[in-house]
């Protein structure tokens, strides 16, 4: 693609707010009927290149973006936003996805208000020391994101002692589970910008 | 729902469980984890993707995760497509090929080169080649990297499966593929540790 000459990729983990690039053809707005602005959800994605190119498969999309929105956003119950995009934030920095980590750690910060605990995550990586609470659900995020998985009992029983319930674990186990193909999504396809 | 939630199934929890109630306070995520597993295995349109490659590249992505209810129900999967014998024992002989430990791969030069991860580039072997076809065989290297070193995907990835004869959609949506059953594994994965904490029945 002719913007792959103006690619300026980022080198660190950043809050910075970053573009991303395609690698392959996305679809043309001109091109989007209403069976694709079903599967973008929000129709204001059009303007957007990533969801251009996801929505070539608007079923996929659509089924994917619901998903996405009520393991983050419903937040009548269960463990704060802020800690679910820890989670997020947490998983990407793992799995190297400097795109949705900057995204992610954004929220984070804006949700907790720990602006440099998160940027601490970003620089030393997922061993940093954030408290117990915030280790417990890092160090689980972690776990899941390894191949061969090495989520265990032992991840329970630290998010448990650190104060979460049994909803509340539920909600890191989808937080991180979904960066998992978030990040693979993202990293598959393009790649961030400066 | 017509068909039965695939992630309960998989994780083996019950109605009325107490893993139920609590995935059922994310109703959304509940229904539209299930739409996604339908709209990838029961697609309106196949032309760019064919069931048979999603099921082969299916068994690889969640055998390479190692053996679990998820790795076996896509076995099971492939074995029951028109060409699946075939397919299952050559999947089966490169996921023994391809198994590692990840995430690792490379980060763009710079800061973060310190944190550089050198592992296995796995391409499918040369004897198996024929039986999966070059399409397929695409697929499998490019799902292997994104499995086990999703920081290394690169540009380059793209044209080998354009070139493999991939179509831009097609791309799309075996990327959605791999992605979502990195997701699925592990919800499942979760689901079952925390449901064998508490104790409640965890068939299978």
């Amino acid at each position: 693609m002719s913007a792959a000459n103006t690619v300026n990729p980022p080198v660190v983990f950043t809050q910075d707010e970053l573009g991303w690039v395609s690698w392959i053809d996305p679809l043309p707005e001109s091109e989007l009927t209403e069976r694709h602005f079903a599967g973008l959800v929000d129709r204001s994605r059009a303007k957007s290149e990533y969801f251009r190119l996801l929505v070539r498969d608007p079923e996929v999309l659509e089924a994917r973006t619901k998903t996405d929105k009520d393991i983050f956003y419903n937040v009548a119950d269960g463990l704060p936003r802020a800690e679910r995009e820890l989670a997020a934030a947490a998983t990407s920095r793992y799995n190297g996805c400097i795109y949705c980590a900057s995204v992610h750690a954004r929220f984070a910060s804006t949700y907790s208000r720990r602006r440099d605990d998160v940027q601490r995550l970003l620089d030393e990586g997922v061993r940093v020391d954030l408290g117990e609470r915030w280790n417990a659900v890092v160090k689980a995020s972690v776990a899941l994101a390894a191949t061969p998985i090495a989520f265990g009992p032992e991840n329970i029983a630290e998010l448990r002692s650190a104060g979460l319930d049994d909803a509340e674990i539920v909600d890191v186990i989808n937080g991180a589970s979904f960066f998992n193909w978030a990040n693979r999504l993202m990293l598959s396809l393009g790649e961030p910008s400066k | 729902m017509s068909t039965k939630d695939i992630i309960d199934t998989l994780a083996g929890i019950e109605p009325g469980s107490a893993l139920d109630a609590i995935r059922a306070k994310r109703v959304q995520a509940r229904e539209n984890a299930q739409k996604s597993y339908l709209s990838l295995f029961e697609p309106i349109d196949t032309g760019d993707f064919s069931l048979v490659e999603r099921a082969a590249v299916a068994a690889f992505v969640t055998g390479l995760h190692g053996e679990s209810p998820v790795a076996t129900f896509y076995r099971e999967k492939l074995a029951a497509t028109a060409d699946g014998a075939v397919l299952l024992e050559a999947i089966t002989g490169e996921i023994a090929r391809g198994k590692t430990s990840g995430p690792y791969g490379a980060y763009p030069a710079g800061p973060l080169s310190a944190e550089d991860k050198a592992g296995l580039i796995y391409r499918v072997s040369a004897e198996r080649k024929p039986v999966v076809g070059v399409r397929l065989a695409a697929a499998l290297d490019h799902a292997h990297l994104l499995v086990f070193r999703p920081r290394d995907a690169a540009a380059a990835d793209m044209k080998a499966l354009l070139a493999a004869g991939w179509s831009n959609t097609g791309i799309v949506t075996f990327s959605q593929l791999v992605a979502f059953l990195s997701f699925q594994v592990r919800v499942v994965t979760g689901l079952r540790v925390l449901g064998a904490s508490l104790g409640t029945a965890n068939a299978a």
